[in-house]
């Protein structure tokens, strides 16, 4: 019987004995799951990476590509790295069995194996499996694919490092007055398509939004993944998310409401990325100069009534012919020296 | 010796996948057996020692999942100890006869 709360589950066999491949299909299937059978290591592996199952029930002793072999691939593999993998096997001596755990497998059964032991484990591996699959579900609501990505290939330290990317402020235009001027429910509806547009485009060009704050968001374009053309990229997205706001703007003007603008501010340079808080909670986040350069430059389009400020770093990496105009030296609070300020379109 | 076959761990295999699929198993072990058998004589003559042991090895197996425990204990023989110094034949020769006798007696089971 297959779990009626979960629904059957995918299965491969890999054996290259008939006789073995065949009883061991057969007791599965009457537990209820679906199964599919592999007669050596390397095709096993093929099946897997074309994706789809829960578990793999393995042999080891096997032409090809033998079972370690297999296990081994696996660990290298990112997306089938948390496959379970049962061993079935009628190999002798513990120094196999020890090998296996070690490897990666999550139990080791003697062959023949015993119908009700194998359903026993089986439950216990899918379901340490589904609920692996609620926590990498979980990071990836609450965090980026990127994030989530990083966390699975480092690990989760509580520690920053440096690196070169573009961070991208962006907030929406008079946003209290609009709150002010419509229902509670049109405000959330207003920005929950607001941040739909906004992650289409920032993801579009690479970036990847670490915070949304009320009425505004950070984005930030080369890490935790490094990214080519950081600088480029954020710029790239600013054009698509003003062009959107445009296009949304007609809309809204349509329906009889009043347009929406955003301002945003883009700077380039060292920062430090990583996560803070604690080892319960904690949020990836960026730090530094070039951060609060960003925030400066979305806040300052209100005054200087563009849609776009970059810093020269920016600026520079964009090359001579982009249409970017000099709006001189501001001084920002908190920075020591005035900083050139380019208007972009 | 008493049979082949301990009749116990067959009824139990039935019981856990079925009467006719057991018949089924039955029958692919009978054509695969002798291939291993097979393999086990021209991997001796090769002196690959490694395709002996893994023929070996799927013999034994079977065997015991069938509950031919005596012609997996021969096969175990074969897996662990390798190939015997001065010529496996007497070895296969053995493992071949108690091969007959517990095909001879599936068939029995199977048709029974």
């Amino acid at each position: 019987m297959a779990d009626a709360l979960h629904g059957p589950a995918r299965l491969l066999v890999a054996d290259d004995n008939k006789v073995n491949r065949l009883l061991l299909a057969r007791s599965l299937e009457l537990q209820g799951h679906s199964v599919a059978c592999a007669p050596d290591g390397k095709v096993a592996l093929e099946m897997l990476r074309r994706g789809g199952f829960d578990l793999l029930l393995l042999d080891m002793e096997m032409p090809e590509m033998d079972g370690f072999q297999v296990l081994e691939q696996l660990t290298a593999d990112r997306a089938l790295r948390d496959l379970p993998v049962i061993v079935t096997s009628s190999l002798e001596g513990l120094n196999h069995i020890v090998r296996c755990i070690e490897l990666g497998a999550e139990d080791y059964l003697h062959k023949p194996v015993n119908a009700v032991l194998l359903k026993a484990r089986i439950g216990a591996s899918l379901e340490k499996k589904r609920l692996r699959d609620q926590q990498k579900e979980l990071v990836r609501r609450f965090a980026t694919p990127e994030v989530a990505q990083d966390l699975q290939q480092s690990g989760f330290a509580l520690q920053g490092r440096r690196v070169e990317a573009t961070v991208l402020f962006c907030d929406i235009r008079d946003f209290t007055a609009l709150v002010e001027s419509q229902p509670p429910e049109e405000t959330i509806e207003l920005l929950n398509t607001f941040y739909t547009l906004m992650f289409d485009a920032i993801s579009g060009q690479g970036g990847v939004v670490n915070q949304m704050i009320g009425d505004g968001l950070m984005a930030i374009f080369g890490a935790p993944l490094p990214l080519d053309d950081h600088a480029a990229s954020a710029v790239a997205a600013a054009l698509d998310m003003v062009e959107m706001i445009e296009l949304f703007g007609v809309e809204r003007r349509d329906a009889g409401r009043s347009p929406i603008r955003i301002g945003v501010g883009i700077a380039s340079g060292e920062l430090i990325a990583g996560y803070t808080g604690t080892q319960q909670r904690a949020t990836y986040t960026c730090i530094g100069d070039t951060v609060n350069l960003a925030a400066r430059l979305e806040a300052h389009t209100k005054v200087a009534q563009r849609a776009i400020l970059v810093d020269p770093a920016t600026r520079a990496a964009l090359g001579a012919d982009a249409a970017a105009e000099s709006l001189g030296p501001v001084a920002f609070r908190g920075k020591s020296a005035a900083v050139e300020v380019f208007a972009l379109r | 010796m008493t049979g082949p076959i301990d009749d116990a761990v067959f009824a139990e295999l039935q019981e856990t996948a079925g009467a006719d699929f057991v018949g089924e198993l039955v029958d692919t072990f009978l054509e695969e057996a002798p291939r291993m058998l097979e393999e086990l004589r021209v991997a001796a003559a090769g002196g690959r020692g490694d395709a002996f042991r893994r023929a070996a090895h799927s013999l034994k197996s079977n065997a015991n999942t069938f509950g031919a425990l005596g012609l997996g204990s021969l096969a175990r023989e074969l897996e662990l100890g390798g190939m015997p110094e001065g010529g496996a034949d007497a070895a296969i020769a053995a493992v071949a006869a108690e091969y007959a006798r517990v095909a001879a007696r599936l068939q029995e089971l199977r048709s029974g």
